[in-house]
């Protein structure tokens, strides 16, 4: 199977540069690919697909008829990244979390930063997810962040940026863990010879971190995952993530608060639970605190939170950094709480709060993406080039109606992957979200999430509306792939013996 | 072990059980039908009647032939026990509790559900209900065997072993009521060959007949009786049935056999000595179908009582659902 007619196009393209020159990182993938069988890879690609389907790794989809199952599209054709390029997001991204999780404790004690005038005031009180209920609030070990997953995106300049940080219950991180798992099955040449740091791991850091929150240092703590249930879309990755784990996954009915602990419900009697990492909003953890319709909490949760009796993770109120406005602070929060600059770029970003950066979305709402303040997933969202007259003229409506819920950003030129598209190579756009772990100390796991556009020119990777996944490998420093000056080009002899890889 | 989880795996072994007995009970009845004189009354409608939703079925369904009944107990998503159904709530349960079985139970279920899924739309249970029927009968079979072979033989294992085997007494029970409706209304066939020909239908949908033909030998109601409600060997008796369940139960509370701790192991107890020293005969003259109907109310009775001691732990101000039992 041949790259020969693959169009590189007027974008960055992760695995060729623009003389269709596989980047070094991506060498020996190329070589391994190009030696298959006419055919090979579309059968390896649905044999994957129909091992997904078999083992039930699939998603729910909101809004469509109850039960209706999709399994989370999957292309074999993975992306590779150096280890020099993810040295840097390694150490970005871990500065971004460091001065993040100084940022949240901030601005549920002291409020420096505000009086500081970094950030206006207004701002974050403004914010519907800055939680009244968390001021004062001592998380354990003052860590309020413990898993995050921040999306990056490459543009057109090479350059990667931040495009949003996801602080509360980010997903997706099962989907890494199985897209590996098949990969290795289907390719154990190339993963013999090409160094790609594991990501197996990732389920004893998870475990590890927790069972760090736990109040009572020393005895054996009892950590649990609460899921909102099974009609969730990710869960999945809840169950497998307990399962991984070897921890309870639990419902808000199987927790019940009683003599100050929150237990769980047992066939024989109550049992006490030490940390829960909850895949659950804030809004639905304790309906005597939060949303009083929630059928999916424990009622009195906080409560115990607050006494030090249990652990969450994440903590509550995070989501105030996860603002698509305090987004736009995030730099200026680095520089002051750590005093250097970000390693990271945030996506430049007009705050349409701001008189003159609200005239000027306006002005050029067709070649901008506007976002609402507190939507994900893709909804809430305007891209201008893509928009027609009329979507535009509604949402000017809206942004003028509450400025503070709005961001806008150039439409950036999101890099591209070889996808499988039926028997050729097609480029398609994609973002990465790496996981990080904050513990005893902060843990990147080695790539992350690769998610890519599956339809032709679009630029939105979100699973519920079109978007699937790739393996994401990263390679270690002593990668034979990335020996790059003695590589030479192979010759018959080696293409064949690397047929079945 | 979370009580919620307990519930999942018994109501997960159940339905796959219960999606396997209706399809041996479409399978008693094809096979009365191949045998039967041609001018034989239609007995479709009296299998709904064997599974207890006739109100449901009349309503729906105006007509009663053939295929408005095997599409009701095949692929019907609204009738809470077709094998469809069963096998989508089966699914339900143990997609909540994945990772507590073991992932070949899990990708077996699966496959299961989205074969019975592609089944529903093509609708195979009507085109060729015979191969239908048998294909549900061994992927329940495997579901079992995968089951023992793949899980640890702990609390949960007996919670499975515990619901697979009262649906099974259950199930056994009714599939005897269904010779029971057509001698209503052949009742002039009784003691001819033609009656001999409907017990051994009912013996084959049991996977019953060779081993009863070892046991028995010639073919008599009573015999069949014996068998299938006495047994203490055959698989698929009643008594068989509930003394593995009984073991579990007992497993479960770590009571010894003969003591009990709370009321369903009470009952339980009681239903076994029952079967143990109750005969044949004495049960025909009662009548079958009112033996079977105090079974049946007994074993809903044991039923609930698992669910008060296990599933519905109370607390202040809470009260987990119940599965409906049906």
């Amino acid at each position: 199977m041949r790259f020969s007619n693959y169009d590189v196009g007027p974008f960055y393209d992760e695995m060729f540069s623009s003389d269709l020159m596989p980047r070094s990182a991506a060498r020996t993938l190329v070589r391994n690919i190009e030696a298959l069988p006419e055919g090979e890879l579309r059968n390896r690609q649905q044999a994957a697909e129909r091992a997904l389907l078999a083992m039930g790794i699939t998603f729910n989809v909101y809004g469509a008829s109850q039960g209706v199952e999709k399994i989370f599209p999957f292309d074999i054709l993975p992306r590779v990244l150096s280890a020099g390029e993810w040295s840097v997001i390694e150490k970005g991204l871990r500065q971004r979390i460091h001065a993040l999780n100084l940022f949240i404790d901030d601005l549920y004690h002291d409020q420096r930063i505000l009086r500081d005038k970094v950030i206006p005031r207004e701002i974050i009180e403004s914010s519907r997810v800055f939680r009244r209920e968390c001021i004062g609030l001592r998380p354990p070990r003052g860590i309020w962040c413990h898993v995050t997953g921040t999306d990056l995106v490459r543009h057109n300049d090479g350059t990667i940026y931040v495009l949003e940080d996801n602080l509360r219950c980010p997903s997706g991180v099962s989907y890494v863990l199985q897209n590996r798992h098949v990969m290795k099955s289907m390719f154990p040449r190339v993963f013999e010879s090409s160094k790609i740091r594991a990501v197996s791991d990732y389920p004893s850091h998870l475990r590890d971190m927790l069972e760090f929150l736990a109040p009572d240092a020393g005895s054996s703590p009892r950590v649990v995952l609460l899921t909102p249930g099974v009609y969730n879309s990710a869960y999945f990755e809840h169950s497998f993530l307990a399962q991984q784990m070897g921890i309870e996954l639990v419902e808000g009915r199987d927790l019940v608060v009683k003599d100050g602990f929150v237990c769980m419900r047992t066939t024989t009697g109550f049992e006490r639970v030490d940390v829960i990492y909850r895949r659950l909003d804030d809004d639905f953890l304790d309906p005597t605190v939060f949303r009083r319709d929630s059928m999916l909490g424990v009622p009195g949760l906080m409560d115990v939170y607050k006494a030090g009796r249990v652990s969450l993770a994440n903590a509550p109120g995070t989501g105030v950094a996860d603002d698509k406005v305090v987004y736009a602070y995030v730099p200026r929060v680095i520089r002051y709480y750590l005093g250097e600059d970000p390693i990271l770029p945030n996506v430049p970003t007009h705050i349409c709060a701001e008189p003159d950066d609200l005239a000027y979305t306006l002005e050029h709402l067709d070649e901008l993406v506007v976002k609402a303040a507190n939507e994900s997933g893709g909804y809430g969202m305007l891209v201008g080039p893509h928009s027609t007259a009329e979507q535009r003229a509604d949402f000017a409506l809206k942004v003028r109606a509450n400025p503070r819920n709005y961001i806008a950003q150039p439409t950036l030129s999101l890099s591209r992957v070889p996808t499988l598209i039926d028997d050729h190579f097609e480029g398609r756009h994609v973002d990465l979200r790496p996981y990080i772990l904050y513990g005893r100390d902060i843990f990147v796991l080695p790539g992350g999430l690769t998610r890519v556009a599956l339809k032709r020119g679009s630029l939105v990777v979100n699973s519920s509306q079109g978007g699937g996944s790739k393996d994401t490998w990263v390679l270690s420093e002593t990668a034979r792939g990335t020996a790059a000056p003695t590589t030479s080009v192979p010759d018959a002899s080696q293409t064949r013996e690397a047929l079945p890889c | 072990m979370l009580s919620r989880v307990a519930d999942s795996i018994y109501w997960m072994s159940r339905y796959v059980e219960r999606a396997e007995n209706v399809a041996r009970f479409i399978e008693v009845n094809l096979n009365l039908m191949l045998d039967s004189p041609a001018e034989a009354p239609n007995q479709w409608k009296s299998l709904v009647n064997t599974t207890g939703d006739h109100e449901d079925f009349s309503r729906r369904y105006p007509g009663n032939g053939q295929d408005d009944v095997l599409r009701f107990l095949t692929s019907d998503a609204d009738n809470p026990n077709s094998v469809f159904s069963c096998i989508r709530a089966a699914r339900e349960n143990a997609r909540s509790v994945r990772e507590i079985i073991s992932s070949e139970m899990w990708i077996h279920l699966n496959t299961f559900y989205l074969m019975l899924k592609e089944a529903a739309v093509n609708e195979r249970g009507l085109s060729n209900p015979t191969d239908f029927v048998s294909e549900v009968r061994q992927s329940s079979h495997l579901f079992a065997g995968v089951t023992d072979a793949t899980m640890t033989h702990s609390e949960g294992w007996h919670f499975g072993r515990l619901g697979r085997m009262i649906e099974r007494a259950d199930k056994t029970s009714r599939l005897l009521d269904v010779k029971y409706y057509l001698l209503l209304r052949s009742i002039e066939d009784v003691g001819t060959p033609f009656d001999d020909i409907q017990w051994a239908a009912v013996l084959r949908s049991a996977s019953a007949f060779e081993m009863y033909r070892k046991r028995h030998g010639r073919i008599s109601p009573v015999g069949v009786v014996e068998f299938l409600l006495l047994d203490k060997e055959f698989p698929r008796a009643v008594r068989f049935s509930l003394l593995d369940a009984q073991a579990s139960l007992h497993a479960i509370s770590g009571t010894p056999l003969g003591a009990f701790r709370h009321e369903p192991e009470r009952h339980m107890g009681l239903l076994c000595s029952d079967l143990a020293y109750t005969s044949v005969e004495e049960i025909l003259r009662r009548g079958l179908h009112e033996y079977v109907d105090e079974l049946q109310t007994r074993l809903n009775q044991i039923g609930n009582g698992i669910h008060e001691a296990y599933f519905a732990l109370k607390a202040p101000g809470s009260s987990p659902a119940a599965q409906f039992q049906a």
